[in-house]
């Protein structure tokens, strides 16, 4: 099928994810923003805003891209480093 | 410390392949650091590969041995309004014929290569390694790198920070500060395989040559950006480039643009009966000079994306030839600086001289402007409007009495809410970013 729902487009990928999140999200910085831009940017959708207004982030899917920390509206909410050596996404037919 | 490199290059991309290639040709010992399990297995491209004589000169007949997907003998490039488009297609059979004029390839299958390329030249791959820091002595020189590992401490005369967009080594360093939403661009890609027959006939390509679409408009939603959509032997390579600060002010998601890309009436027939085989994301270092770096510091140069080297105006995105230049570059200097037993900044300045020389930072000094120039609001949404408007009013018929031209465009433009004095300007701006 040409057209794809994002879980299957994220199963066509390798992901090895790290024990450690290489991306963490510190949900009372979070609290104070209100643009989520996060949520809109992230290419894999790996956070959601909940009907509380907090934000739950996952790591496993992540491509390592960087749009996250670039789009973020309030300093210090992401902590951002790469996962372990060989860990993380692998792309295979790109 | 106890492991110690002459040259230590931080990233297997193309910018730091090339960098190992030429200082371990040099005579220098040199360590190549990649964190993936692979070369290529966190790097994205269209790709499309141009003035592939940059390679040519590190690798004589490189075609005959790298894993490339086709020859590109067409270019497209193809304006869209929500459902109409106009498209320019340009074709050249001399492009199937050395000097090449491009090639498409798979970045995890091209960079392994050209990895290979360096190993042979006599470097030390280490993949699935990361580093974390710059080691650094009192005065601030770089002296080596410390990497995610037990004992992680490894000693370089030089460091080359080829560690693609995100930088975290020129940034760390202080070369350069956070990186602007307004400055990179994220791409999310789709490779899809077609059968080999019916994606020849669909393109109307022969043997290994292949094309290339460059869409501007409306199929990029409305965010500022454009997309892309690659032939490659069995299979096509697409995608959305969109700035990152448009696509967080529009509240869309990179995924639903894809979706709708691929559901324009100009793209759906060209991917229809295709199978999705890879979906990937990855950042573009769009503002050109904007966001350049100091390229050199006491003991450490900076290559390729991590230096914005990368070349993203409009109808061009080229990156990998910038890459392997400016590799080259700092390899070069790299070395030259041990032969002399310097290694700090003054010494290292000759990487900047060469560029400045050749066409990568030509390039990017000429067209200073139009970065800023294609991302503006009218040349992203109201002029791929106008010419699709234009051609439509100009091709339709009816029974209604034909007007001229002149007219037609006076009403196109009033319809797009476009004084002519406005025109005029861009006209000027656009003269000015591409045309002198
Ligand atoms: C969607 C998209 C389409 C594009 N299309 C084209 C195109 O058609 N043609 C073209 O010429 N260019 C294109 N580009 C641009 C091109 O991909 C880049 O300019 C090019 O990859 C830059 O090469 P590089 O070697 O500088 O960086 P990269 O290719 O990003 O390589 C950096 C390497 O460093 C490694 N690394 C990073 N940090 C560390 C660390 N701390 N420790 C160890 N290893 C590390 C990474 O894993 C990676 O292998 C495109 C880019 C995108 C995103
Ligand atoms: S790095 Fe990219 S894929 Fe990973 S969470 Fe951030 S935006 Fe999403
Ligand atoms: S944009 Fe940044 S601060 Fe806002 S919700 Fe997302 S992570 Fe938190």
């Amino acid at each position: 099928m040409v057209s794809t729902t994002l879980e299957e487009k994220l199963a066509t990928v390798r992901f090895r994810p790290d024990e450690v999140p290489h991306i963490t999200v510190d949900g009372e910085i979070c609290k104070d923003c209100t643009l989520h831009s996060c949520v809109y940017a992230c290419p894999a959708n790996l956070f959601s805003l909940l009907s509380d207004g907090s934000i739950v982030f996952s790591h496993e899917q992540c491509f390592e891209c960087g749009t996250c920390y670039v789009a973020c509206n309030l300093e210090g909410a992401i902590s951002w480093r790469y996962p372990g050596g060989g860990l993380g996404v692998s792309f295979r037919d790109s | 410390m106890s492991v110690s490199f002459d040259v230590v290059v931080v990233g297997a991309g193309p910018a730091g392949s090339a960098a190992a290639m030429v200082a371990a040709r040099a005579g220098r010992t040199v360590l190549l650091i990649e964190r993936g399990a692979y070369p290529g297995a966190k790097n994205v491209s269209g790709a499309a590969f141009y003035a592939p004589q940059v390679l040519e000169a590190l690798v004589p007949r490189f075609w005959d041995s790298a894993p490339l997907e086709r020859v590109l003998t067409r270019r497209a490039i193809c304006f869209t309004s929500p459902s109409s488009s106009l498209t320019v297609d340009f074709k050249n059979a001399g492009w199937a014929e050395r000097p090449y004029n491009a090639f498409t390839l798979l970045r995890p299958r091209f960079d392994r290569w050209l990895a290979e390329q360096a190993v042979a030249a006599g470097a030390t791959l280490l993949c699935e390694t990361v580093v974390d820091e710059l080691i650094r002595d009192g005065s601030g020189a770089v002296r080596g790198v410390r990497v995610r590992r037990p004992d992680g401490d490894i000693e370089a005369g030089v460091v080359v920070a080829a560690d693609g967009v995100n930088s975290f080594l020129a940034k760390q360093a202080g070369l350069r500060g956070e990186l602007d939403s307004h400055d990179v661009s994220l791409g999310v890609k789709e490779v899809i395989g077609l059968d080999r027959s019916t994606l020849e006939e669909r393109f109307n390509l022969s043997g290994d040559e292949g094309m290339t679409y460059e869409f501007l408009g409306s199929v990029s939603g409305g965010v500022s950006g454009g997309a892309f959509l690659y032939t490659n032997r069995e299979s096509l390579s697409l995608g959305v480039i969109v700035q990152v600060s448009s696509l967080a002010e529009r509240r869309v998601r990179p995924q639903d643009l894809l979706e709708g890309f691929k559901a324009h009436p100009a793209v759906a027939p060209l991917v229809r009966g295709g199978r999705l085989i890879e979906y990937s994301a990855h950042m573009v270092p769009e503002a050109g000079v904007r966001m350049m770096p100091r390229l050199y510091g006491d003991g450490l140069l900076v290559a390729g994306d991590a230096a914005g080297l990368c070349f993203a105006v409009g109808l061009y995105l080229e990156g990998i030839n910038y890459a392997i230049a400016s590799g080259w570059a700092a390899g070069e200097a790299a070395a030259a600086a041990l032969d002399r037993g310097r290694t700090d900044a003054q010494a290292l300045a000759a990487y900047q001289s060469r560029l400045e020389q050749g066409f990568v930072l030509k390039d990017f000094r000429r067209y200073r402007s139009a970065p800023r120039f294609v991302m503006s609001e009218r040349l992203q949404n109201v002029y791929p409007g106008l010419l699709t408007g234009l051609a439509e009013q100009v091709l339709r018929s009816g029974p209604e009495p034909k007007r001229k031209l002149i007219s037609v465009a006076r009403a196109e433009l009033a319809r797009a809410g476009l004084p002519m004095s406005q025109l005029v300007r861009d006209l000027v701006d656009g003269g000015r970013a591409f045309a002198w």
